[in-house]
């Protein structure tokens, strides 16, 4: 169990969570006192004590279901098909296997091998219809069994059985037949109490409706949750723990490469972002408000000075006056850094209090500016995503054009840079092979206080085929590689 | 009440504390089901997360540090666990710019200045060690906590509103649950409070705090539990109410809203709609009683749209 445990920690820490030797030893000692047969006691008992923060749950969560795997030949990978089941009373089988599992898992995977597609399918939509959790479950190994095509052997992670499984169950439309039989349910249910055939047909009100479809939604995330399960369980009977953690492991929120992220690690990061700007603000306003004295006012002392006899008794500070900076952002909205760009914007504009003034411009190959946006709204996201509808930033052809949008920034609002204003540049400069115009950022690195450029691609990538940031970094105070959340708080932090 | 010691069984550990590692006193709970079925007694549903670590806080002698959204019942789990254990609740709500004489102990000046007068005679000596003594010691909610006889649940609320140096004060009494006084020498527990530590995330917390802490980070409760707790919370509720309220909920936690309506907010509008004698929710009640789960008018206006049934821009 020790082994166990330590491999576990040395994954917990490969995955990116920070584990301290006290951690681990509170771990070790925790589990003396939970009973070894308790999964989810388990589960939580080192989640206590070694997970110390909720973002970092999920990982460790699937680290769990990796190392702490259920065994056994039940989650073998089988090739030959067991068809010596005969496709008799197939939900009773299916229940009992269901119920088998549930107590200790002990159940064979051979029943229902003989059913045809239709009959798996109804067989789930009954499962979810009557939220059995049993037969949801022995229809996610069903399933699973059925569509994976799991090869044993194969060094790939589970996303691609996932999507093979999903595919062929098809739940979309599962959800809609489940919908269109709770209304036609409801239907007759009314028919039925008014006793009259020919009354016309009344249906769901639009809440239950809602409601109902929430349901099904629930039932249908747990199925598929289920199925996520039993693939990595089979996995990691094939493969062993520490190769599958390998291929499962997963960046933390914070360490999202923004630029690769896939949809799914888009809304991470978003859920992420809010948490993220409040503590930004609430650190930046304390950091204003305390631990800055000013220099000694000299003259303030010698005035009170007067009421101890001349003895400086009391020596007066000047109250210190923080200048707040004002901030220019100017941002790349092209597909490639589009999504980089917005959770700049979003997160410059959440602790916009900390700063004089916010000005906001986007550009593709024209440049729009879009402070208005941000200025009408609280809500920093509905401000993001009306710049993506309705800011005016194609000139020729929608392809990125930094020299062209430059030289209109400097000719339309040049004048407006003054030596408070910090202007930060957003983008990976792939100029498509325009000119660079470099000379506006020379210009205005004479006028603003500080330019600082910042780039999501790896800095390995900068002036490799289009990009041309070199170009530019020679007139900036700073380029910046700004790849993940936490390099953004961190650079947006040191500037406010 | 089941699987709780007696807290007079507990008051025979003389010397707790052994080279760092304080070591538990008499169990206050026998198993994790105990502590699931005498918290549900106390009208307290704890899901497995929940009562396992509080069974593990009391075995490992360690505080525990409790996370999540506003309330989600943090603060209700204190209390309930002081009210399960039979022991006193000792609070000590945090605020930015408190510090030691506030958390820890103060000496009371005034009463040492009047000792002083009273004998002018006395050697400067005695003197001296006199008016440092327990009696002039104004204890404060965690040097309370420590110096308790009786069994004790300590609550240092909100922690994350201290400034990241006030939570040093917090280290001693978490790890080796003794306080130093420079005058007066180390106070060491008589017996070991279970610490709860509440936290609404505003920022991080220190290393040092949350290595010594077990986490707890509780959430929005799953439709069934929070089911259960309405129906456990809110006195003359009809089941297909509770059930309605609860789903409702759900659904307006899955839209993208500024703030997703909390427990408390959830049980009071499971009241409100008690009061009013509805029986079952339509569209147009919920609509009209909306404000008090929601805070924000973006948010009611948003969540009225969504149940009126209007499909979600996808």
């Amino acid at each position: 169990m020790l082994d166990l445990l330590t491999g576990f920690v040395a994954e917990l820490r490969a995955a990116g969570i920070p584990v301290s030797l006290t951690e681990h030893l509170d771990a070790a000692e925790a589990l003396r006192h939970v009973p070894m047969e308790d999964r989810e006691a388990i589960k939580y008992t080192l989640g206590a004590s070694l997970v110390k923060s909720s973002s970092h749950w999920r990982a460790y969560e699937t680290a769990f279901e990796i190392y702490f795997s259920l065994r056994g030949p039940d989650y073998r990978i089988d090739d030959e098909v067991d068809s010596s089941g005969e496709p008799a009373d197939d939900e009773g089988r299916l229940n009992g296997a269901g119920d088998r599992r549930g107590q200790g898992r002990g159940g064979g995977t051979g029943a229902g091998e003989g059913m045809t597609p239709e009959e798996l399918a109804d067989l789930l939509y009954k499962a979810l219809l009557s939220a059995n959790d049993a037969m949801v479950s022995a229809v996610a190994r069903q399933a699973v069994t059925r569509y994976a095509g799991m090869e044993a052997g194969r060094p790939v992670g589970g996303t691609y059985y996932l999507y093979r499984t999903l595919r062929n169950l098809d739940l979309e439309r599962v959800l809609d037949r489940l919908l269109d039989q709770a209304r036609a349910a409801t239907s007759t249910l009314n028919r039925r109490a008014k006793q009259d055939p020919e009354a016309p047909e009344t249906t769901l009100t639009a809440l239950e409706e809602r409601l109902l479809r929430d349901e099904y939604q629930a039932r249908i995330d747990q199925l598929r949750k289920e199925i996520e399960d039993e693939i990595r369980r089979r996995l990691v009977a094939d493969r062993g723990s520490e190769a599958l953690a390998k291929s499962l492991r997963k960046p933390l929120p914070e360490d999202i490469d923004v630029m690769h992220a896939t949809r799914e690690e888009l809304v991470a990061l978003r859920k992420s972002l809010q948490p993220l700007s409040r503590k930004l603000a609430v650190r930046l306003a304390r950091k204003r408000r305390h631990g800055r004295k000013g220099p000694l006012d000299f003259r303030s002392t010698v005035r009170h000075s007067l009421s101890t006899g001349g003895v400086p008794v009391d020596p007066k500070f000047r109250y210190p006056r923080p200048s707040k900076p004002e901030i220019v952002v100017i941002a790349d909205i092209s597909g490639s850094v589009a999504s980089f760009a917005r959770f700049t914007l979003h997160l410059v504009h959440a602790i916009s209090s900390q700063f004089s003034k916010v000005r906001s411009f986007v550009f593709i190959d024209g440049i729009d500016e879009v402070s208005r946006f941000f200025e009408g709204s609280d809500d920093p996201s509905d401000a993001v995503h009306r710049i993506n509808t309705e800011a005016d930033v194609i000139w020729v052809d929608g392809h990125s054009d930094y020299g062209h949008a430059l030289t209109v920034f400097w000719e339309r609002w040049g004048e407006e840079i003054t030596p408070r204003s910090s202007v930060l540049l957003l983008g990976d400069a792939r100029n498509n092979y325009h000119a660079s115009q470099a000379w506006v950022v020379k210009e205005l690195q004479g006028r603003a206080r500080h330019v600082y450029w910042l780039n999501p691609e790896p800095r390995a990538y900068w002036n490799s085929g289009d990009s041309i940031v070199g170009e530019y970094a020679i007139h900036c105070d700073e380029v910046v590689e700004c790849r993940t959340l936490r390099q953004l708080e961190q650079f947006v932090g040191e500037l406010a | 009440m089941t699987g709780v010691v007696d807290p007079e069984d507990r008051l025979g550990s003389s010397d707790p504390i052994i080279s760092g590692f304080p070591v538990a006193g008499p169990p206050r709970f026998e198993s994790i089901g105990a502590v699931r079925t005498g918290l549900a007694e106390v009208d307290y549903l704890a899901d497995e997360g929940i009562a396992g670590v509080v069974f593990l806080a009391d075995r490992l002698a360690k505080p525990v540090l409790v996370e999540g959204p506003a309330g989600t019942g943090k603060t209700e789990l204190a209390k309930s666990v002081a009210r399960l254990t039979g022991s006193r609740l000792i609070r000590l709500q945090c605020y930015e710019g408190l510090d030691e004489s506030k958390a820890l102990y103060e000496w009371n000046y005034k009463k040492q200045l009047l000792r002083i007068q009273a004998d002018s005679g006395q050697a400067w000596e005695q003197l001296e060690e006199d008016i440092f003594a327990e009696e002039f010691l104004l204890a404060r909610p965690l040097l309370e906590a420590i110096r308790s006889p009786e069994p004790v649940v300590l609550l240092v609320d909100e922690v994350d509103r201290v400034e990241l140096e006030t939570e040093a004060l917090l280290l001693e009494i978490l790890s080796e649950y003794q306080v130093s006084i420079p005058e007066l020498g180390t106070v060491r527990a008589t017996q070991i409070p279970l610490v709860f530590l509440t936290s609404n995330n505003t920022r991080e917390l220190s290393e040092a705090l949350k290595r010594r802490c077990l986490y707890l980070h509780i959430d929005y409760p799953q439709l069934d539990r929070e089911r259960a707790i309405i129906e456990t919370r809110v006195p003359g509720i009809s089941q297909s109410l509770a059930d309605q309220v609860a789903r409702i909920v759900r659904s307006i936690r899955t839209l993208d809203l500024k703030k997703d309506p909390s427990v408390s907010e959830t049980l009071d509008w499971a009241r409100t709609l008690v009061v009013l004698g509805v029986e079952a929710i339509d569209a147009e009640q919920a609509k009209d009683t909306l404000h008090i789960l929601l805070k924000y008018q973006s948010d009611i206006d948003r969540a009225a749209k969504e149940l009126a049934g209007v499909e979600p821009p996808d």
